[in-house]
């Protein structure tokens, strides 16, 4: 008789894998997003410590009662979704009722996210989709961003209405503004955590900012008078956006020429926002509607292989 | 940092540290010997023995059976016990000439080689032929075939291919410690069949010490020149070396010999010399034995026909049961079914892991995140080819040039999804051209 023979493990090759894994990156992804979310909260007071524990505690949540009831395995070990939670806490004024950011969060993870397929399905950014759903819905509570007795208008706003503004303040994050976007030292150490260890690369970002500028500087009314310029690029979202938002993988064209185009979309949607609008920003809008172009960009964006010859043109014209 | 290099790629772990510093040992087989009929590209060769025929070391025991094929020898004295199906390294059972070794190593009388210098190009091309060359780093291409291209006045570069890319693998390394004129004599026999060609020896820049000693054995070869290439994976991979070397680029429905080139493996070259200046045809090669489960990992010089299981025991047998053993380099080698198989033209190496990545791989939804694009050395889009691929997209899997991978598994490696990108590009790619082929005889009727 046959004696019984040990069976090996057979597969395709490769048969080496490297150590990164999905979850890996959206740790990386969410430690880099620390230095702005302590800022905010420094800045802001734990009132804010309170929005952005329940809004990225209750996107989990909403993660895991989603993947209950649809009796699949659970998928809040990824981090994608406290990911997505940590992102729209950190696009929330710092006095946001309680109510507002589970309802968000609830938007962020169960309607954009997971009705359209979940993880990696999504055509727009998730915290952005739920963010701009509040806009709508609760106008007046997310556009208030006074804290402790600051209130009024952002310097962004005041920027356009031809008030007064401090450009090294919105640099450093002393003014108001959404919980995470102010402090632009503190979204760049982020930044910088994220380049370094090659989850983004500079080509959505700087194709961004640089477009931004561009436009900025044609139609901004003020040339490239670097205080202007500082406070333009220093306000609002655009930073937090142009590195955390806009890069994100799902929603943003994956090869480097779609990504460049991608780029240079957000920089003009926003410069057309800011400068054309009623309003004094348009970082949110600019990438939602981005994002709704990616298929269109990699559609118009086809790679050509290694070794490309162009046809030879045949009979038909 | 080098200069010569492609786009795309990735750094595996590379493991050589285990076998690179120990000699190559030679062994000598025990059991019987198997040599599969078809261990090449191209149709299996005829067998020209019977059961009961008495061989020696180089007699010739199956001839090449139309012009993309390729003799094959007898490494040992014996006789021929069986001609059978036999499982070979890539999973296969292919028909095979059995050999019981009589341990004389008795080895036929050769005819004697003409005077090298004496030689023409096609005399050259013949005794490759004779001799059974293919390719030994893996393809198994028959060489002299690569020698005969359409247009020979337009090859302008011989590609010594050294590089030597897959982790864990050092029998070229070893060759080129030991025996580095064997390679260069190679280099330049090839370059008597191309008179106005320029011989490149590739070599990554992770082994110094070999571009060193290549580069002080060539310092007066005007027409050969080494060059240290980036380390990178898949550097050695036939495309991205002509890149690397000429900047010339070509595509899977393109030749070497389209851009000017010839490329010839390591192994292979010391194979050339062999046949041009002995007249001997190749029965040994370099074979590295290595992996974490291997108690002393290293380089053999072995008598083909060898079952790997004999290399193992040489090897200090097993630490513990590994979990994956591959024929071949991690990156692109072929998981084995069993070790009792033969050494052939083509085995480089056997690898034996305790950790099968694959198999603790959880695959998960795809990211998006571009990884797979970047380390891309075609260029390609494998997420979104590998989706078409398992939905059987015929139209959109062309459109993006799925034909184009070169299967080496660099987006399957970086994929943080872990996604099995390259078997779904790979099994698309073989349903792919089965439909194109069907659809080109549908339109000759």
């Amino acid at each position: 008789m046959a004696e019984e023979k040990k069976l090996l493990n057979v597969s395709s090759n490769p048969h080496v894998r490297d150590r990164i894994t999905t979850r890996t990156i959206m740790l990386l992804v969410f430690l880099a997003l620390l230095p702005a979310t302590g800022y905010g909260v420094y800045h802001f007071g734990l009132y804010s410590l309170a929005v952005v524990l329940v809004t990225t505690g209750s996107a989990v949540i909403w993660e895991f009662i989603w993947t209950k009831c649809m009796k699949k395995k659970s998928t809040i070990e990824d981090l994608s979704a406290a990911v997505t939670g940590l992102l729209l806490a950190l696009n929330m004024p710092p006095r946001i009722p309680i109510w507002i950011c589970v309802l968000g969060s609830f938007f962020a993870i169960i309607v954009v996210k997971n009705l359209f397929g979940g993880l990696g399905q999504n055509f727009m950014n998730p915290a952005l989709g739920a963010r701009c759903f509040l806009l709508i819905s609760f106008a007046g509570k997310m556009a208030d961003f006074a804290y402790d007795s600051v209130s009024g208008a952002t310097y962004l706003a005041n920027l356009k209405n031809g008030s007064s503004f401090d450009a090294s303040a919105m640099v450093w994050g002393n003014e108001m503004g959404t919980i995470g976007e102010t402090s632009v030292i503190a979204i760049v150490i982020g930044a910088c955590i994220l380049l370094a260890f090659g989850i983004i690369d500079l080509t959505i970002p700087g194709t961004y900012i640089l477009t931004f500028v561009v436009f900025w500087c044609l139609f901004g009314g003020h040339g490239a008078d670097p205080g202007y310029l500082t406070a333009e690029l220093a306000g609002g979202g655009l930073m937090l956006g142009a590195f955390f938002m806009a890069t994100d993988y799902v929603t943003s064209p994956i090869t480097t020429k779609g990504r460049i185009v991608y780029g240079i979309i957000l920089g003009v949607l926003t410069g057309v926002f800011r400068v054309f609008s009623s309003g004094a920003e348009g970082v949110s809008y600019a990438i939602i509607v981005s994002n709704l172009l990616v298929p269109l960009i990699e559609r118009a964006t086809p790679p050509k292989c290694f070794g490309y010859v162009k046809p030879v043109k045949g009979g038909r014209a | 940092m080098s200069q010569y290099t492609f786009s795309g790629g990735i750094h595996p772990f590379d493991g050589k540290g285990l076998s690179k510093d120990k000699p190559v040992k030679e062994v000598l087989p025990k059991g019987l010997l198997v040599f599969p009929l078809s261990q090449h590209i191209g149709a299996p060769a005829k067998a020209v023995v019977a059961v009961g025929d008495s061989v020696k070391a180089g007699q010739l025991i199956a001839e090449a059976n139309g012009f993309v094929s390729a003799n094959i020898f007898s490494s040992v004295s014996g006789t021929v016990k069986a001609i059978e199906p036999h499982r070979v390294p890539t999973g296969a059972m292919v028909n095979s000439i059995v050999i019981e070794n009589d341990g004389k190593y008795e080895e036929v009388s050769y005819p004697a080689p003409k005077a090298y210098e004496e030689m023409t190009g096609e005399e050259i091309v013949n005794a490759v032929r004779a001799a059974g060359v293919v390719g030994m780093g893996g393809a198994g291409f028959p060489t002299a075939v690569k020698l005969s291209p359409k247009n020979p006045e337009k090859i302008d570069y011989i590609i010594a291919n050294c590089v030597e890319c897959e982790p864990y693998l050092t029998s070229d390394y070893r060759r080129m410690m030991e025996n580095p004129e064997l390679v260069i004599d190679g280099l330049k026999c090839v370059l008597k069949v191309f008179p106005r060609a320029r011989g490149i020896i590739a070599i990554e820049d992770n082994k110094p010490d070999a571009v060193e000693k290549m580069k002080s054995l060539t310092a007066n070869e005007s027409s050969i020149e080494v060059y240290s290439l980036k380390t990178k994976y898949p550097q050695g991979g036939e495309r991205q070396l002509i890149y690397a070397c000429t900047k010339r680029a070509i595509n899977s429905k393109m030749l070497p010999a389209d851009a000017g080139c010839i490329v010839d493996n390591c192994e292979t070259l010391v194979a050339i010399n062999r046949a041009v200046k002995e007249n001997k045809p190749t029965f040994q090669r370099i074979v590295t034995i290595t992996g974490d489960a291997i108690n002393d990992p290293r380089n053999f010089l072995v008598r083909m026909g060898s079952s790997f299981n004999e290399l193992i025991s040489e090897a200090g047998g097993l630490k513990s049961e590994p979990e994956q053993i591959v024929s071949g380099g991690p990156m692109m080698g072929f998981s084995v079914l069993e070790t009792d198989v033969p050494v052939t033209k083509t085995s480089s190496a056997m690898l034996f892991l305790l950790r099968d990545d694959a198999l603790h791989a959880e695959e998960t939804a795809c990211i998006n995140c571009g990884r797979c694009v970047e380390v891309c050395p075609s260029r390609l889009i494998p997420s979104q080819l590998a989706t078409y691929g398992e939905h059987e997209n015929y139209e959109k899997f062309n459109q993006l040039f799925g034909s184009e991978c070169i299967e080496c598994g660099s987006c399957s490696y970086v994929c943080p999804a872990k996604r099995q990108l390259a078997q779904a590009i790979k099994g698309m790619k073989r349903l792919a051209a089965a439909k194109a082929k069907e659809e080109a005889k549908g339109g000759d009727k």
